[in-house]
């Protein structure tokens, strides 16, 4: 249990505040001294990978479990449809159809049918990458094409990284945006989490919402403004109200607004990045340690 | 009545901000529904009332009533989603972890387990500073399936422009290309797609893009911050081009799109600017469009 890495998650209210180049930016600065696995757990829209090109270590498909129809055993009680609380299995005349995409693998239909005429199988909802560049491990899940429910795939993806990269010190979810069902999955095994966002009202409005779902979480976390300067001190001031530790603020300008159009590391280019991500990095590593609060 | 659906792919291009000065312009004659749940943040800027609410409810929430519990241990095995544990001798489901599937109800031999409704949010009617309307909802924190929640403001929305005879219903949409963008997307007459000119932009664009085209919805399209990377920008332009979505304007790296809001107000109200005069423009190209699109039929 000591001897596992830390885990950080980068999260945020919504979409677009920086999350993805922070992940990318801190990742990166890590593996300049020492191995560590970055997750891109963003799983219907990935694109930390968009920064980096690495070679591909590994892929394997993602399953979930779905019940398939043995027909021959079937009695047609009805049993399956009437459990199944997501409307997944449906009796039609002679037929029991499954809707996998609806399906949320409960395996009520499939245990309680009194001849096992729905065994379960497993069916293929996306595909898992795992790239490697230096000192840097990137994973990746990458949900199929109507495919709904990120949640298996998340935790799917986490589990992985966990088996694979539990030698390492230091781990790094990139979380989807949000307060619902994935964010919840992608940071509850987290040791600290970092919300980003924008000193603006929007970012302060999805600000609080984020600090209430964490809250909920009981994790440790802190905030790191982006495009400081632009706005108001709004969320400063809610910061320091609800006594939540602001781990940097990173300056706005249209150098790095550049630099993130093109998929360019924003630290490489600007010094100052650099001294915000070391000392966000040594504020994550002591809280996740329980060294602070 | 015509629908017009704005949408992004992913946060932060401005969609929000864009949506609320469509709102402006729209004035009176157009319903608002920010169908952004996950993110809701539009009535900053439009000065709700929040004249009505309610509580969405979605899926269900297991619960057991220890009084009837005989510890048989049954409902934990059959729980897949490690939902229920022994805490302090007593069996307890916690609620962010269940699924709500039932099964460990319909197996408990001491009719222990309920499945109540679950609270997926909630939602509201307001009036709003156009002299419109505009329905909003906020999704609760863990929540499920934000489709069906925008689904419900979409046609509360619907059902509003019909009953008070509006033009325009203004959607801003939701992100992503899963189940709650194909909510906002159903039924929709034009979608306007605001991107910026990103590695990442590009490519949530071209990902959304392809939802639409199943959709067969006519397109435009916004490039915001157009100028942060002209490269990019012309690489956009050409992905129009080939798809024949409609270039609508290049706004430029603005920061007046932020006093505005921490002003309270849409860029289109806030002091002279250049982009005020291209998303007039704009505005009126879409008009235009949308009602053009009635004639072709
Ligand atoms: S529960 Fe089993 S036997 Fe009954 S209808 Fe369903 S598949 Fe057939
Ligand atoms: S496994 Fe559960 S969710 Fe899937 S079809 Fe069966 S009852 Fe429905
Ligand atoms: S309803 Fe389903 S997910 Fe919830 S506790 Fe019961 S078995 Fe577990
Ligand atoms: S199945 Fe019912 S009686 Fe058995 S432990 Fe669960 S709640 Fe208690």
């Amino acid at each position: 249990m000591t001897n596992s890495p830390a885990r950080i998650a980068i999260a945020s209210g919504k979409g677009g505040t920086g999350k993805t180049t922070l992940a990318t930016n801190l990742a990166a600065y890590i593996a300049e001294q020492e191995e560590v696995v970055l997750v891109d757990l963003d799983v219907e829209e990935p694109n930390s990978g968009l920064f980096f090109k690495g070679d591909l270590i590994h892929e394997e498909s993602n399953f979930k479990m779905i019940p398939q129809w043995d027909e021959p055993k079937c009695t047609f009680c009805g049993l399956c449809q009437k459990v199944c609380n997501f409307h997944a299995v449906l009796q039609l005349g002679p037929t029991i159809l499954v809707f996998p995409e609806l399906c949320h693998s409960c395996y009520a239909c499939s245990e309680l049918c009194p001849t096992d005429a729905l065994p379960m199988i497993s069916k293929r909802t996306g595909k898992l990458s795992d790239f490697r560049i230096n000192n840097l491990h990137f994973v990746e899940s990458r949900l199929d094409v109507g495919e709904e429910q990120a949640v298996p795939t998340i935790s799917k993806t986490k589990q992985y990284s966990n088996e694979n990269y539990a030698h390492l010190r230091i781990e790094i979810y990139d979380c989807p945006p949000g307060t619902s069902c994935p964010v919840i999955e992608a940071t509850k095994n987290a040791d600290f989490v970092i919300l980003i966002t924008e000193p603006t009202p929007f970012g302060l409005h999805d600000l609080t919402l984020a600090i209430e779902t964490m809250r909920t979480l009981k994790k440790p976390m802190g905030v790191v403004v982006n495009r400081y300067g632009i706005g108001n001190d709004a969320v400063i001031d809610y910061c320091q109200k609800e006594n939540i530790t602001i781990l940097a603020k990173i300056p706005n300008s249209r150098r790095i607004a550049e630099l993130y159009s093109s998929g360019k590391l924003i630290y490489q280019e600007i010094p100052e990045v650099k001294e915000l991500l070391s000392n966000i990095l040594d504020y994550c590593l002591k809280a996740s340690k329980g060294d602070i609060e | 009545m015509k629908e017009i659906v704005i949408i992004s792919g992913k946060g932060g291009t401005g969609k929000t901000s864009i949506t609320a000065s469509f709102a402006v312009l729209g004035g009176n004659n157009a319903v608002v529904a920010d169908c952004d749940v996950d993110a809701a943040d539009m009535h900053l800027l439009m000065q709700p009332d929040f004249d009505f609410s309610e509580d969405f409810y979605s899926g269900e929430l297991a619960t057991i009533d220890a009084n009837n519990c005989i510890r048989c241990n049954k409902c934990a095995k059959v729980c897949r989603f490690g939902a229920i544990s022994i805490r302090s001798m007593q069996y307890v489901i916690d609620p962010l972890s269940c699924e709500g599937c039932g099964y460990c109800a319909r197996v408990c031999p001491t009719e222990a387990i309920t499945n109540k409704n679950r609270l997926a949010g909630k939602w509201y009617i307001s009036n709003i500073k156009t002299g419109s309307i505009m329905v909003h909802a906020r999704l609760g924190i863990g929540a499920d399936n934000s489709g069906k929640l925008v689904a419900k403001v979409k046609n509360e929305a619907r059902d509003i422009a019909f009953e008070e005879r509006k033009d325009i219903i203004l959607v801003d949409g939701s992100p992503g290309v899963g189940c709650p963008v194909v909510s906002s997307l159903s039924g929709a007459n034009f979608v306007v797609l605001v991107t910026e000119p990103s590695v990442s932009g590009l490519h949530d664009l071209k990902r959304v893009y392809e939802l639409v085209k199943k959709f067969k919805i006519k397109a435009g399209c916004i490039i915001n911050k157009s100028d942060v990377n002209p490269k990019k920008r012309d690489e956009i332009v050409g992905f129009l081009a080939e798809e024949n979505i409609v270039h609508l304007a290049d706004l430029p790296y603005d920061e007046n799109f932020t006093s505005a809001m921490t002003q309270g107000q849409t860029i289109v109200e806030y002091d002279q600017n250049s982009i005020k005069t291209l998303l007039t423009s704009s505005w009126e190209r879409i008009k235009q469009l949308v009602i053009n699109q009635n004639h072709n039929r």
